[in-house]
Formats: C-alpha cells, structure tokens, sequence
C-alpha cells in the first residue's frame, strides 16, 4: 500500500464510537454493508451449492439413492428459495453495488445511508425466517420455490412462515434499489454526468427500477397465498370463482423481471471489466447503457412465457411469445459490443477477464437456449424437462454467478488492499467452467429427451446424462473451493497492492486501497471519460 | 423535508363533501352492477369504477391536484405500468375461451 499517512482506512475508522462486531452491524458505511452482504449471501451460497450437490447425488441412478421423496421435495425448493432470493438477487447489487456505486460516482456514501443498513436488517430477517421454516412447522416447504397454487394452499408444510420471508427479502431490495436510484441522480460528484458514468453504475439503474416497481408485485403475492392458506378466501380458487393462473401472472410479473434483476449487473460488471484488460474504450457505450434500459423495460412485458402450457389463451401465448423475442435484441447489443470490444485490443488474461469471457460464453449458451424455450411451438414439448433446468442454470449461474466470481476478482482487491494468487485464481476458473459444462450440458440433452424437471425417480434411459452431470458437480465443486480459498488466502495474507492493480481509469482505482472512511484521501479527477486509458497504467 | 412543503393545501369543506358524495354514489354503483351479469364485461365495469374511485381519491384526498408536476408525472408514471401489467393479463382472460 502507499504512504497514506494520516489517512485511515475505512477498517480502521468506522466513523462511529461503537467497536469490533458492533461497529459492522450498525454501521452505515456502504462499504461495511456491502461486505457484510457479501458474507452472508457467501454462506447462503454455500448452503445453497451443498443442497445442489445433494440433489445431484440423489439423481445419480434412478430409485432411492441417499433421501425419500418428501425430503427431494423439500431440497430442491429450498435450494431454490435460497439461491434465488437470498443469493442471486442481492448478490452483484447489494454486495458490489454497495461497495462500488458511490465510490464510482465520486460520492461519500449512497443518498440515504441509515435506510441502507434497514435493507441489510430485512435481508438478514428474512434470510432468518427462511431458515426458520425449515425447522418448525410441519416440515420444510415442498412447493418448489414458484410457491404455485393450488398446491401451495393447501399443502401441510410449512409455506406460511418461508412466503413472509420472501415478503420482507422483498422489501429489502425495493428500499436498495430507492437508494440506489437516489443515489445516481443526485450524488453524482461534478463533472460525472450521465454519459460519463461507468457502465456497472448504468446497470444498477435500470436495475434499481426492475426493483422498484415489480418487487411490491411480489410482495402482494406471496401475502395472497398467506392470507389464501389462513382464510381461505377463495382468489386462486375455481370453485370459489377465482382463478390459478391469476397466480402465475402474477408471479411471474415480477419473477421474469427478476431474472434481470440478477443478470444486469452482472453484464455491469462484465461491461467495466473487460474495456480495462482490453486496453481499448468501450464499443458503443450509449448503446450498452441504453439497452440496459431496453432489458429492464421489455423484459417487464414478457413474463407470461413462463406460462405457455398452462392453458392461458393462445392470443397471449402468440403475443408473449413475440415480445420474447423483442427482448433478445438489447441482449445481444451488449454482446456484440463486449466482442467488439476485446476486437484488436491489447488483451492480457487476468481472472477478472477470464472470469468474463465464461459470462459471456455461458451466457450466450444460456440465452440462445431461451428463444427455443420463448419460441411457443417448440417450448410446449420442452416445457417443465431438464432442458429448462440447464437453460437457466446457464444464464443465472453461468451469467449472474461468473459475473459475482468476476467482480470478486476484480474489486475485491480495492476492498481488502491485498491481491490474491492469479495463477491459482486461472486454475480454479478452469476447473469451475469445465465442472460446470460437465453438470449443465448434459442435462440439454436429456430434457429434450424428454426428462422432466423436479421428479425424484427417472427411466433408465436418463442415467447417463445424470451420470455425467453429477460427476460434473463434483468437480464444479472443487472449482469453487480452490477459487474461495484462493481469494481468502489472498485477502487476508496476500501481497499489498496501490490504488490501481489493473490500469482502471473508473474513480474506485484513483483512491486508496482499501478506500477510506469517506471514500476519497484526496479530490478525485473526475475529467476522464470512464474507460479512457491514455496515461492510466497498473501499479507495478 | 419542511422547507419544501410549507404550503399545504386545505381541502374545502365543499369540494371534500362532493367527492366525498361522489364516491359514495360510485359505492353504491358498483354494488348495484354487481348484481347484473354483463359477461365479459364484469370485471371491465367493475375495475372502471375501482379505477374512478381511486382517482378521485388520490387526486383530492391525497392532494396529488395540487402537488408538483414533478411528482403528478412520477405518480402517473406508476398507475400506468400498473395498467399495463394489468392490461397485458386481459390478453390472456379476455380471449382464454376460443381465443
């Protein structure tokens, strides 16, 4: 680290009189919260991977192989539950937004910064309850993590508390997403306008709106199914004149865009990285931070693709089937750009940039698969198989999860001042994308054969493919062990680093590393265009 | 928060009793349609007059008339996408039998 003098970190001064453990809980220090983020949804994340493993365990031969049916059930929802709302959604915002946003927008702290500790309180709280409705009640949900109905009304596990859960996970992200939003209009330091703005802060954005407006949609449903399971009033009940599909829309309306929600920022973090080891502007900035817009409003209007066999009218199957594709245009913008961009730069192969390109790779697989499922004709015979399961796996682990392991080796070293081992971090991206191609491809290939999803026992026909794929998990799994480890060791004994381990010209790499309590030791130039680096080159 | 709204509005007594009476007139409206069958146009009739009650609400009971126009666009904004979510589902009820 250089000679900062006087000037702590943002570990040494808390800006408060409380100390040790308390001086991170009630902190409003967007940096402590961002890492506090971080931690627990890397534990959940943990618990989530371990549940994966033991439901790729079990499919390893048909029949009983390590747990009975109703145990499947309650795995596979609860893996489900905890990757998507307490890992995946807050992962890149929460954790790397909180962390980066205002230092990148020349701010001390995010606009509303007690309101950002509240949102972390409701995420632990519901991330707690989760928890709690595994262990009380009738047993853990069973319902798959979509909650549908009728099932999920009458079923005697226990639903009730793991709905409120994901009710207060909600607001958790609604009041991020205000800040954030907040943030971005008004704490802009001079001389960052909009066009200068870096792209990751582009994607909390259009991010922070998705949030804002459809998170309450989910939120207003999860409590129907509350208010159905202890009244009984009868809204998702033919019998009683409501309608189950009423349900479906109604979570979908918020879970499709939920799906951007995770992957925006992760092309954010992707857009950030790889002009820097490119050594070139970004291709086409305005048209990546507007297709960011462009993601978050059409992908708000495609939800019901989720829901082409479930006997809704074939007008809204053809009408939602097209704005399916509508959507893959701004997608496909900032792919083409990402590839323009590294077109004649001069690349070198740092993890940040290797973790990258797996993002775009496993994304492309992942998106390319969605218009065989968007596209009607085809979805009705893949609906519900193994197909399905791979293609979201592709775009939510592939995109989201990667552009997470991305940002960890790319900012991670601004937050803890020390780098990590780079040959080891290659190795382990190397293990992981093998592990990874190894549990999702196959699993291509036998929903289009015709496994379908969430079923405990299967045809002797499937074996291979599950074969293969949970042999796949394993070494996924030791992937992701020698990737964590490294970045521990690194982080807590790694070699110093200054501000600028990687030639960034964005504002986190002119200040100190670690940053800090107010972000800035001295006033940041804020004349550059964000990813303009003539004079900008890494410490040595 | 206080130096930007010191000024607030005072509803009349006379403008608070008329859309007061209107949405008591709206009430009864909406019990009355109730009781006839209008097909498809149930739920039409019955979330125009929910839409109309709510309105009147917003724009006097909670002061939006005489808010900024700043925050009217900001509110406008979100009762439309909630229309087009709301909308965008009667692609499916409206045309789910034959359609």
């Amino acid at each position: 680290m250089e000679n900062t003098n006087a000037v702590k970190s943002f570990y040494e001064d808390s800006g408060s009189s409380r100390t040790g453990i308390m001086s991170w809980l009630f902190t409003t220090d967007h940096k402590r919260i961002g890492l506090m983020y971080m931690y627990v949804l890397l534990a959940m994340f943990v618990v989530g991977v371990c549940l994966g493993l033991a439901i790729r365990l079990e499919l390893i031969a048909p029949g009983k192989t390590i747990m009975e049916a109703q145990t499947y059930n309650a795995v596979f929802t609860l893996h489900g539950v905890i990757m998507i709302f307490i890992v995946v959604i807050p992962s890149i915002p929460a954790a790397f937004g909180n962390m980066i946003l205002p230092i990148q927008l020349g701010a001390e702290d995010v606009s509303f910064p007690r309101l950002n500790l509240l949102s972390w309180w409701l995420y632990i709280t519901g991330t707690v309850m989760a928890l709690f409705s595994l262990f009380t009640g009738q047993g853990a949900p069973d319902t798959g993590w979509t909650f549908y109905v009728p099932f999920s009304e009458f079923t005697t596990t226990n639903v009730s508390v793991a709905v409120i859960a994901v009710f207060i996970l909600g607001f958790s992200s609604i009041l991020t997403g205000i800040n954030f939003i907040t943030t971005i209009h008004r704490l802009r330091a001079p001389g960052i306008t909009w066009t200068k703005m870096p792209l990751f802060a582009w994607s909390l954005y259009a991010t922070g709106w998705i949030q804002v407006l459809a998170t309450p949609v989910l939120g207003i449903t999860v409590l129907l199914i509350f208010v159905e399971r202890v009244l009984g009033v009868g809204l998702f009940d033919p019998n009683k004149g409501g309608d189950p599909i009423l349900y479906q829309h109604l979570f979908w309306i918020y879970s499709h865009p939920a799906v951007y929600i995770m992957i925006l920022p992760a092309m954010g973090v992707v857009s950030d990285i790889i002009p820097v080891f490119a050594r070139k502007n970004i291709f086409g900035y305005k048209t990546i931070a507007v297709s960011s817009l462009m993601i978050a409003f059409a992908g708000s209007l495609v939800w019901a693709h989720h829901m082409f066999t479930s006997g809704m009218s074939d007008t809204a199957v053809l009408i939602f089937s097209l704005l399916t594709f509508v959507v893959a245009i701004p997608s496909a913008i900032k792919v083409f750009n990402w590839t323009a961009t590294l077109y004649k730069g001069s690349i070198t192969l740092e993890p940040p940039l290797l973790y990258s390109l797996g993002f775009i790779f496993l994304f492309s697989v992942g998106g390319l698969t969605g218009l065989i499922l968007g596209s009607a004709g085809t979805d009705i015979h893949v609906h519900d198989t193994y197909f399905v399961v791979s293609h979201f796996h592709y775009v939510i682990f592939g995109g989201t999860g990667f552009g997470l392991f991305a940002a960890m080796h790319y900012w991670l070293p601004k937050m803890y001042g020390r780098m990590y081992n780079k040959k080891v971090a290659k190795i382990a991206f190397a293990v992981l994308f093998v592990g990874f191609n190894l549990l999702y491809m196959p699993l291509f290939v036998i929903g289009l054969q015709g496994m379908p999803r969430r079923y405990y026992d299967y045809l002797p026909q499937y074996q291979t493919g599950h074969m293969i794929s949970t042999f796949g998990s394993w070494i996924l799994a030791l992937g992701l062990i020698i990737m964590f480890v490294n970045l521990y060791k690194g982080y807590t004994k790694g070699p110093k680093i200054g501000r600028n381990p990687w030639g960034g010209s964005t504002l986190e790499w002119q200040t100190m590393s670690p940053p800090p309590l107010l972000n800035f030791d001295r006033e940041p130039d804020t004349s550059r265009r964000p990813y303009d680096f003539k004079g900008v080159t890494p410490d040595e | 928060m206080s130096e930007h709204h010191q000024e607030h509005h005072i509803l009349s007594i006379k403008t608070a009793g008329t859309v007061l009476g209107l949405l008591l007139a709206l009430t009864a409206l909406t019990v009355a349609v109730s009781r006839i069958d209008l097909g498809f146009m149930n739920v039409a009739v019955a979330l125009t007059l929910a839409t109309t009650k709510s309105l009147l609400v917003i724009t006097y009971f909670m002061h939006m008339k005489y808010e900024s126009r700043f925050f009217r666009i900001i509110v406008f904004i979100c009762f439309l996408i909630l229309a087009v979510f709301i909308g965008m589902t009667f692609f499916d009820v409206a045309y789910r039998h034959g359609g």
